[in-house]
């Protein structure tokens, strides 16, 4: 009930400025289209740009929304620049590395978001990722050890995103924090939904007739996802992942369950559910409005322009080996 | 002698329902629930005409500890007329080409494949149509595109896949592909485009589970007129046909960045 109740504070602002004081009557007028088929229709380009962070900060304990009042207060400080530890300021955060988007034209405080008033995007009292089983953070540490020294030995050493394999915002379940490559395209047909991430163009083709996952020897790194509808929600269960997909320090035993509806014309609400007995003792889940945004999503392609990067990085690491021989001599 | 003058009536009576040479066939497709031919489903070409558009033999692969597990299947032409219509110094970048494909070829390297390629490619892809967008998502590299079905859009920049912009003739989906990159080829043969390329794809329902993909390719920087393919598509009928990962990235990292490898200390 809670969740269903907040819906109606959730709601897309075009810019921080355009913050206003968000009325308290649920969006009761709207309803959700149908396409042709006549299932719920979801389509369209959304950002998961936010300003709430993924966990809560400690000092709010067991708050799991802002008051109005509070909620005003918190958006006025953000715009005044005063950075609070409340948000997660994501796509607003000045970024003076690589990516300065005001250098290509952006004004990042123009950026498309979705608010909320939760405290964090992880539902409940705690708002945090539950702790990491003991075996959990041996295999994580064991796998972080055997890297270390050898970041630079070769490609499999390199993270899964620098090698264009998997990128963070591409990863399922999807998080926010991205400052740019943050859309997500919804297409439905008939018997089927498409996800396309604008990062690295990568698209999930979701049968919603209710089949089964394909068999367990088959292990991908996005998972195997199946679809069905539950009124005007759309639930996505995602497993067979690899062990190197890793959301969070997860392992392959990974279940996700995902539920994607549309409380207003504007907001697309993105719920999540994460479960494996071998890295949690308990499911944890979290809740992600994202705004409705300007399409169309542009091609993002990675490996076809990651060569000359990534060969300057192992032959940098070649080069400063030489150089140490030398010294050594 | 009546007994022939049947048999020859007969004859006129099958062929006056079979459609003059070069028409598309009479065949009406099931309809999506907008009324449009539906094109819905996992689709893939069962041809070599990746390994090359035209009539080729089969020749050993370049891979000799592969043997025939990785040689060159024969294949007939997609090529109207068997010809590519290459200006004499674009010809001989094919040869080149050809002749380095191994090296050259973006396929090897997992690259976005561009179009028509991707539609021909030994991988499946699926078609899923809504009202203003039809998906075109394929197995090799996840690559995807997005055909808008509304007012034609313009590109704002030249990518490997390509801006496409779709509409209806009668049973047959058209679409309209420009603005990608000089990057991708057609085939492992060598045969190549500039970033001038415009092609028009045409998706005509031939039975249930068949298409005629034809496509018109025109590129005036490299051909000296437009030309055309054609080959059938055949629907993946087997009841949980889905399209799996085909992530091909890390299977090319080795030889790309192999040579770049630490060597073990002695």
């Amino acid at each position: 009930m809670t969740t269903h109740r907040s819906l109606a504070s959730i709601t897309a602002i075009g810019a921080m400025i355009a913050v206003t004081a968000w009325g308290q009557a649920p969006a009761k007028s709207w309803t959700v289209p149908r396409t042709p088929d006549g299932t719920p229709d979801l389509q369209g380009v959304y950002a998961n740009a936010t300003l709430t962070p993924l966990e809560r900060p400690k000092g709010l304990g067991a708050k799991e929304f802002y008051t109005d009042q509070e909620f005003a207060a918190l958006m006025k400080r953000i715009q005044q620049g005063s950075v609070p530890e409340e948000a997660d300021l994501g796509n607003a955060a000045p970024q003076d590395v690589r990516y300065d988007l005001s250098l290509y034209g952006f004004d990042v405080t123009k950026a498309t978001l979705a608010s909320s008033k939760r405290t964090s995007l992880i539902v409940g009292p705690e708002g945090r990722v539950p702790p990491m089983l003991p075996e959990a953070r041996q295999r994580n540490a064991e796998r972080a050890a055997k890297n270390k020294g050898h970041e630079f030995d070769s490609y499999e050493n390199r993270p899964l995103q620098e090698r264009c394999i998997l990128m963070a915002q591409e990863r399922i379940p999807m998080l926010p924090g991205a400052a740019d490559n943050n859309l997500l395209q919804i297409v439905e047909g008939t018997g089927y939904v498409v996800l396309l991430h604008e990062m690295d163009h990568s698209t999930r083709v979701i049968p919603t007739d209710g089949r089964p996952h394909v068999s367990q020897s088959i292990r991908e790194y996005q998972g195997d996802s199946v679809g069905h509808w539950d009124g005007n929600t759309l639930v996505v269960d995602t497993t067979n992942f690899t062990d190197l997909s890793a959301f969070r320090g997860s392992g392959e035993k990974l279940h996700l369950v995902e539920r994607f509806s549309r409380p207003d014309e504007k907001t697309l609400l993105y719920q999540f559910t994460v479960e494996d007995p071998a890295t949690w003792d308990k499911p944890w889940s979290a809740e992600i409005p994202m705004a409705k945004a300007k399409g169309p999503v542009y091609e993002w392609a990675c490996h076809e322009g990651n060569l000359d990067e990534f060969v300057t990085i192992l032959r940098g690491a070649r080069v400063e080996e030489e150089a140490e021989k030398k010294v050594a001599k | 002698m009546y007994k022939l003058r049947k048999i020859v009536v007969a004859g006129f009576l099958v062929l006056g329902t079979v459609p003059a040479w070069g028409q598309a066939p009479a065949y009406r497709a099931p309809r999506t629930a907008d009324g449009k031919p539906n094109l819905n489903g996992i689709w893939q070409a069962n041809n070599s005409a990746d390994w090359n558009l035209q009539g080729h033999s089969a020749a050993q692969g370049p891979v000799y500890a592969l043997g025939a597990v990785f040689s060159i299947p024969p294949g007939l032409s997609v090529v109207e007329g068997d010809e590519i219509p290459y200006l004499p110094a674009a010809a001989a970048k094919q040869k080149e080409n050809h002749a380095n494909w191994v090296k050259l070829d973006p396929e090897v390297k997992c690259y976005l494949p561009g179009v028509p390629r991707a539609t021909y490619l030994p991988y499946p892809f699926q078609i899923v149509q809504s009202r203003e967008n039809i998906m075109m998502a394929y197995e090799y590299a996840g690559a995807v595109r997005t055909i808008n079905m509304g007012a034609p859009t313009k590109a704002p920049a030249d990518s490997w896949m390509g801006w496409s912009n779709g509409h209806w003739d009668g049973e047959t989906l058209v679409v309209d592909v420009t603005s990608q990159n000089e990057d991708t080829w057609f085939d492992r043969a060598g045969n190549f485009h500039s970033e001038a390329l415009h092609v028009v794809e045409r998706y005509t329902p031939r039975s249930a589970d068949t298409l005629n993909y034809e496509v018109t390719i025109e590129d005036p920087k490299v051909f000296s007129r437009p030309w055309k393919i054609s080959m059938p598509l055949y629907r993946r009928v087997e009841k949980d046909a889905r399209l799996l990962e085909y992530k091909c990235v890390e299977f090319t990292e080795e030889l790309l960045y192999g040579t770049l490898r630490k060597k073990a200390s002695k």
